[in-house]
């Protein structure tokens, strides 16, 4: 620790970092644009200066940009000179002077870091009287709107989409006042994570075009603290609400998982809430027609269902609690999983290795610490792409030791990046395509699965031998195998990623890898990052009995074994093949869904409950590491819909049932902890999910009546549908919407937390479930792989896409837009011996399922990579290999158009 | 006893002189002499000894910028030498008359540096619109590479070095050394933040050394004649010669090598040729456009970094421009600040968001709608874009004609408000 004087006070300060930083850290004011906490500093916005003395004589002083001056002991300097405080309005007056004043018709009012810098730098009568600059505007695609006129040009947007989320296609343009930021041509934004410019850029560059179609301001919108339920790392999000509706999602800020960014899925996906599709009423259907259930005999039919011949279908997309809820109505027994057998089976080993202290499940923080990764067939940005982001951080971790060997400080973001220009820390890649990671990637090498698995066990083998190898196809990647090992077994922190996208063998040798490391290290766990593909997959895996697959329930229902069935959440044709579903539907006598929007097997239900949505009831998920989190909340459902588990479960409490499950069910005893405390809140006052400015309260009704009404009590949580009560001042962790004095934008953050780039103030990053224990587990053995491929046979991959894979976002009108159509991928090679071009449909032999051919020059010859598309094709349908042919008729409704591949053969090369 | 070592081969009416011609006049000595024995060091150290200071603008000195490269086993082996060639600093012609009058000297300047820090790789970065100098340079660098005098092992020494000539794609700013890099690079001319220094992290993040191309021109005659010699050359503080150039509306406008401090007066008068008949002397920049006004009660001051300093201005690249009594003071300092508001790189605010109002209110001057508030935000802006408030020097640098014009000008700035109109102008 350091100690600097800053007006008169002395701090101490952490020397590593900058003075800026170090003010923020201290809870200080002190204007700034261009540095972002996570971005470091840059000096081009000369918002921060402050003045610097020599020693306690120096009466003079002289300005420095905080942001660019080291926090170093003795450092003494004044926020509050007055010669700073006129340059620092100098400065915001230069900003302003083109910016267009249109704050009431500006999407960012309200929550603009300019509008608040602005003011905090004294900056309140107009001297420039001369012609502005103005700017063009151009199409970025249907996540983000454009309006240049409002640039000051602080470099942020492009620091943080080129440099930081490795996008290629927005840059700056031109100079001096005609700097423009933008695409070269007008188009869709590629980069799977655009969608952050809205809240790095400080005024309304960039703004959300989703919420501007429902616009509302932030201080108008309801808000809590909310979980993304988008894929199974669990980013913290903040929803906001009006009128019922969902307006959008911001980041919320959690150290340990997402930091300040989100992905584009979690953003813009969360239309499916207001769509107007969604189930709202309780319905029994007798003879083709649909009837509405009261009440009771709601009551009733559960009573019926609550039998030992029911079988409940848990689901891998709803609440633990939901999951848990239907286990206790059927009985663990009659409790199954909600996922194809396939991936349960995958799933199994996921959690078994949980408990091995051979590994550690790491953080999306700790992922960014590693300094040489393996990624094993998983294809992460399509995946978790939250963690895609985090891998490009990793491979800066080179730069940041070569920064330190010549002592300049990392957050000098330029100069490190001058320093180290392309040297990486090693990042590999080995999968069945190329990816979108593979820009940063040290190594590469993709071919099909079972030689991919051949590969993970190699390498295995050649950090330690007690590890079993295994026979590939061909030796030609001998070399760079043992390179990886060699790179793994340097690094400090290395890290291996797999996951259940592809059948569990990837993660058996992903494992054997991070076992031999842990072996040669004896060390503490190695990071293994397995991927999971939902947001409480790993919840419902650990509620369900390991033997109670999915083909299980359905054939115990065809034997008629059991008579009625639940449904939780589920679409079981995407978890099955149709012809076991519909044989297991057909025999089973009643069949009760519960879900929020309608799916063939709502189609096939005698009894469809409607679901609430995420954002309308409190929920824990169990993120791909083993995080329990809180999701609260944010507003009621105004239709009949109600929280699963309330269907199940008519009386009980949410935190009475979250301390059921916690000490009923294994592996849940820490669940609870994610509760919040009673005693954190001030004379038992909840926490307002309204803000203290939040208009039309008297008015927002008045077209159905004029008086007021009686404010929404919640007596399910600590938090209440109203602006009254007292904003979480102690447990952080409440915080849905950061707001401080002077600081109405989403930077007010840091005065909540314990410094810039810290743990929330007392709060906690969510609660790791995973017990270890103290042995470490046997190697697996490599699989023997006695099929081969016959003539025309195609090993089989299944691909993913960000926009499409996940079944809820899939079905939000701005996903959709960037959504393709189900896809085959195929080298050239392959194409032309089966005299296919480009966009040709094709269809894959043995099943009535045609697709259109994707012929990429990064994949593997004899290997096919299938994307199943929004649910038009089944997963379940196909196994190792498959054949595709010319289909006479062709189809394509979405088309390729917004596949964002960087192998994609050029159409006129390939006919 | 050669006297003007920069530009005894220079004869503007004939091409310049080929390898054996400049050979044959004791060019490419200094490489024989290190070819004898002369390690690194001892050349860093006579290049200290003989006091060079950086002939760009700023006046580092030399030997000290070179010192700060790490050298030795642990320093990275690839190191680069960069050739500030890109000379478009208002008013300034003089590394243009180097190149295209005498090419080998550079190069063998080169040779020298590159092989003092071991830069095996060396750059010339070249103003675009030079297309003289760069055909004789690559012409030159042919000769030399033919010669053995660059490319594997030179001379049996062991020390390899190419260089690789680039010609700019524009823009003033390429000139600070770290835009320079940058540009270099292929990546937009933004200055980078210092420290790093590029001596310790500069193009592509390795050590690298930029000189200015008449800084490097001078290092062939310190290497051949000896320090002694080159301490000889003075009349001032500062050694060595220097070239000096007078543009504006004098007799004989040009650019002379000239021993560094003389006086002013002499330049103008014997070389310039004094003022054109009719005119009087009204004020000069002497070091080029980014330079404080100098008024002629300067005339007698010596041309040197120090004493040129003493009167609140700066030799800079030595080369003046002037300005007389019938030319409109405040027109002269509207057309610099167009040229800095445009050639501001658009990184740090005040630069890239000041500069074009300072502009704008100098176009209001000339439409004479020039107000009292408009002179205030003028005067303002001197200190806002000054020294240590911007990220690099070029707004700075612009503050300099601007902060002094306003001052020694001001009856001419109050007239143009008084009168809305320019009395200059008939």
């Amino acid at each position: 620790m350091a100690k600097i004087v800053i007006d008169g006070v002395t701090y101490e300060v952490n020397p590593n970092n900058n003075l800026l930083q170090e003010c923020l850290s201290q809870g200080l004011d002190l204007p700034y644009f261009c540095w972002h906490p996570c971005m470091g500093s840059v000096g081009a916005c000369r918002q921060c200066a402050v003045k610097q003395y020599r020693d306690e004589d120096d009466k003079d002083g002289m300005l420095v940009m905080a942001c660019m001056t080291p926090a170093s002991d003795g450092t003494i300097i004044s926020i509050e000179d007055e010669g700073a405080k006129s340059f620092r309005s100098e400065v915001i007056e230069s900003l302003m002077i083109s910016h267009p004043h249109d704050c009431p018709v500006c999407e960012e009012g309200g929550e603009c870091h300019l509008q608040d810098m602005t003011q905090m730098s004294g900056h309140n009568y107009r001297r420039y009287d001369k012609k502005k600059v103005t700017h063009r505007n151009q199409y970025l695609g249907p996540f983000i709107s454009h309006e240049m006129n409002r640039c000051i040009a602080c470099y942020r947007c492009v620091r943080y989409y080129d440099n930081y989320a490795g996008g290629t296609d927005l840059s700056v343009q031109a100079s001096h006042h005609h700097v423009y930021f933008g695409r070269h041509e007008e188009g869709t934004l590629e980069s799977e994570f655009s969608g952050n410019l809205v809240e790095v850029c400080p005024t309304g560059v960039f703004t959300d075009k989703v919420f501007s179609e429902h616009y509302s301001r932030k201080w108008d919108l309801q808000t809590a603290p909310s979980v993304c339920v988008g894929c199974s790392v669990g980013c913290n999000t903040a929803p906001g609400e009006r009128y019922g509706s969902l307006r959008r999602i911001v980041n919320r800020y959690n150290s340990e998982v997402n930091g300040y960014f989100l992905c584009d899925r979690g953003r813009f996906g969360f239309d499916f809430v207001n769509s107007e599709e969604r189930l709202l009423e309780p319905i029994q259907r007798k003879q083709g027609k649909a009837e509405l259930l009261t009440a009771a005999q709601i009551e009733v039919s559960i009573q019926q269902f609550s039998s030992a011949e029911t079988i409940g279908i848990g689901s891998p997309r709803a609440s633990n609690e939901s999951n848990f809820a239907l286990r206790c109505l059927v009985g663990d027994d009659n409790f199954y999983a909600g996922c194809s057998d396939a991936e349960y089976e995958s799933l199994g080993v996921i959690l078994a290795l949980a408990a091995d202290a051979a590994f550690h499940s790491p953080s999306v923080r700790e992922i960014e610490q590693a300094d040489a990764v393996l990624i094993l067939g998983e294809d992460v940005t399509n995946i978790a792409p939250r963690i895609a982001l985090a891998l490009r951080q990793s491979v800066r971790n080179k730069a940041k030791e070569l920064a330190d060997e010549n002592r300049i400080p990392q957050w000098q973001d330029a100069a490190v990046r001058e320093l180290a220009q392309h040297e990486r820390s090693p990042l590999s890649i080995l999968s069945p395509a190329v990816s979108r990671l593979d820009d940063v990637a040290s190594e590469r090498i993709i071919d099909s699965l079972p030689n991919l698995i051949a590969f993970g066990h190699q390498i295995a083998n050649k950090i330690s031998d007690s590890a079993a190898t295994a026979v590939s196809a061909s030796s030609e990647h001998d070399d760079t195998l043992a390179l990886i090992a060699q790179q793994l077994l340097r690094a400090k922190r290395p890290l291996i990623i797999a996951g259940n996208s592809n059948g569990g063998e990837l993660i058996k040798a992903a494992a054997n890898i991070a076992k031999a490391l842990q072996e040669k290290n004896d060390d503490a766990g190695i990071d293994l990052c397995l991927l999971v593909p939902e947001v409480n997959s790993l919840g419902m895996g650990m509620l369900v009995d390991p033997a109670n697959k999915l083909g299980a329930a359905l054939a115990r229902l065809q034997d008629g074994d059991a008579k009625r069935l639940i449904v939780l959440e589920n679409d079981l044709y995407r978890r099955a093949t149709a012809t076991e579903v519909d044989a297991a539907l057909e025999k089973a006598e009643q069949i009760l869904v519960l879900d929020q929007l309608p799916t063939r097997t709502t189609a096939k239900a005698d009894i469809v409950l409607p679901a609430t949505a995420f954002s309308e009831h409190e929920a824990t998920y169990i993120n791909y590491e083993g995080r329990a989190q809180l999701s609260f909340q944010v507003n009621k459902c105004q239709k009949m819909a109600k929280p699963s588990w309330r269907w199940l479960n008519a009386a009980e409490h949410i935190d009475d049932l979250v301390q059921r499950c916690c000490n009923e069910a294994k592996g849940f005893t820490k669940l609870s902890e994610v509760l919040p405390a009673d005693n954190q809140f001030v004379a038992g006052m909840k926490v307002p999910r309204q803000s203290h400015r939040y208009s039309g309260r008297t008015a927002m009704i008045a077209n159905i009546n004029v008086h007021e009404p009686k404010q929404m009590v919640d007596d399910e949580s600590i938090m209440s549908f109203s602006m009254e009560g007292v904003p979480s001042q102690k447990d952080s962790t409440i915080l849905a919407s950061s707001w401080a004095p002077k600081w109405n934008s989403n930077q007010s953050i840091s005065k909540f937390q314990d410094e810039v780039n810290g743990e929330l103030k007392q709060g906690h990053t969510g609660i790791l479930m995973f017990e270890k224990s103290t042995s470490v587990g046997a190697y697996f053995e490599p699989p023997v792989n006695s099929l081969t491929a016959a003539e025309k046979q195609l090993h089989l991959a299944f691909g993913f896409q960000i926009f499409g894979s996940d079944e809820l976002s899939a079905r939000c009108k701005p996903i959709q837009a960037r959504m393709t159509d189900a896809y085959v991928g195929i080298s050239p090679e392959d194409a032309q011996s089966r005299n296919l071009v480009q966009g040709d449909t094709v269809t894959i032999s043995g099943t009535d399922s045609n697709v259109t051919v994707c012929i990429r020059t990064g994949i593997k010859t004899g290997t096919a990579l299938l994307y199943c598309g929004e649910g038009s094709l089944n997963p379940a349908e196909f196994s190792e290999f498959i054949e595709i042919e010319k289909c006479e008729k062709q189809s394509a409704s979405l088309g390729m158009r917004n596949l964002i591949l960087s192998d994609l053969q050029d159409e006129d090369k390939s006919s | 006893m050669v006297t003007k070592p920069l530009t005894k081969n220079i004869d503007m009416s004939r091409p310049p002189l080929d390898i054996a011609a400049y050979e044959a006049n004791e060019g490419y000595r200094s490489l024989h002499a290190i070819a004898k024995g002369l390690n690194p060091e001892d050349v860093l150290q006579l290049v200290k000894d003989s006091g060079l200071k950086g002939r760009g603008g700023a006046g580092f000195p030399t030997g000290l910028k070179w010192s700060f490269v790490p050298m030795g086993e642990n320093s990275p082996t690839q190191k680069y030498l960069v050739v500030n060639a890109d000379e478009m600093e208002p008013g300034t012609f003089k590394d243009r008359l180097l190149m295209e009058g005498d090419p080998h000297l550079l190069i063998e300047g080169m040779i020298i540096a590159a092989y003092t820090i071991q830069a095996s790789k060396a750059y010339i970065f070249l103003r675009g619109e030079y297309t003289v100098s760069e055909q004789v340079l690559r012409k030159a660098i042919k000769q030399a590479k033919e010669k053995g005098y660059l490319g594997k092992n030179i001379l049996g020494t062991g020390f390899d070095l190419d260089i690789i000539m680039h010609t700019s794609a524009g823009r003033y700013i390429c000139g600070e050394e770290t835009a320079l890099l940058n540009a270099l690079e292929g990546k937009r001319a933004n200055p980078r933040a210092k420290p790093p220094f590029p001596q310790v992290s500069g193009l592509w993040g390795k050590p690298t050394i930029v000189n200015n191309v008449e800084t490097i021109c001078n290092l062939p005659g310190i290497l051949s004649y000896g320090v002694d010699w080159y301490h000889g050359l003075t009349n001032g503080n500062d050694h060595g010669t220097k070239l000096f150039g007078v543009s504006g509306k004098v007799k004989t406008p040009g650019c002379w090598e000239l021993p560094l401090g003389l006086p002013i007066r002499e330049l103008l008068e014997n070389y310039a040729g004094g003022m054109q008949d009719g005119l009087e002397l009204r004020g000069f920049l002497p070091g080029g456009g980014s330079t404080d006004f100098m008024l002629p009660e300067h005339l007698d001051i010596t041309l040197d970094y120090d004493e040129i300093a003493k009167v609140g201005s700066r030799l800079a690249t030595g080369t003046m421009i002037i300005l007389d009594d019938k030319t409109c003071p405040v027109g002269m300092v509207g057309n610099l600040m167009k040229f800095f508001a445009h050639e501001s790189c658009g990184f740090c605010t005040p630069c890239r968001d000041g500069l074009p109002w300072v502009d704008e209110i100098f176009r209001e001057f000339e439409g004479g709608r020039g107000t009292e508030k408009d002179l205030q935000v003028l005067h303002d802006h001197v200190t806002y874009l000054g020294p240590g408030r911007t990220f690099c020097a070029l707004a700075p640098g612009a503050t300099a004609p601007l902060g002094s014009g306003l001052k020694h000008f001001k009856e001419d700035f109050d007239r143009h408000v008084k009168d809305q109109r320019c009395s200059y102008k008939h």
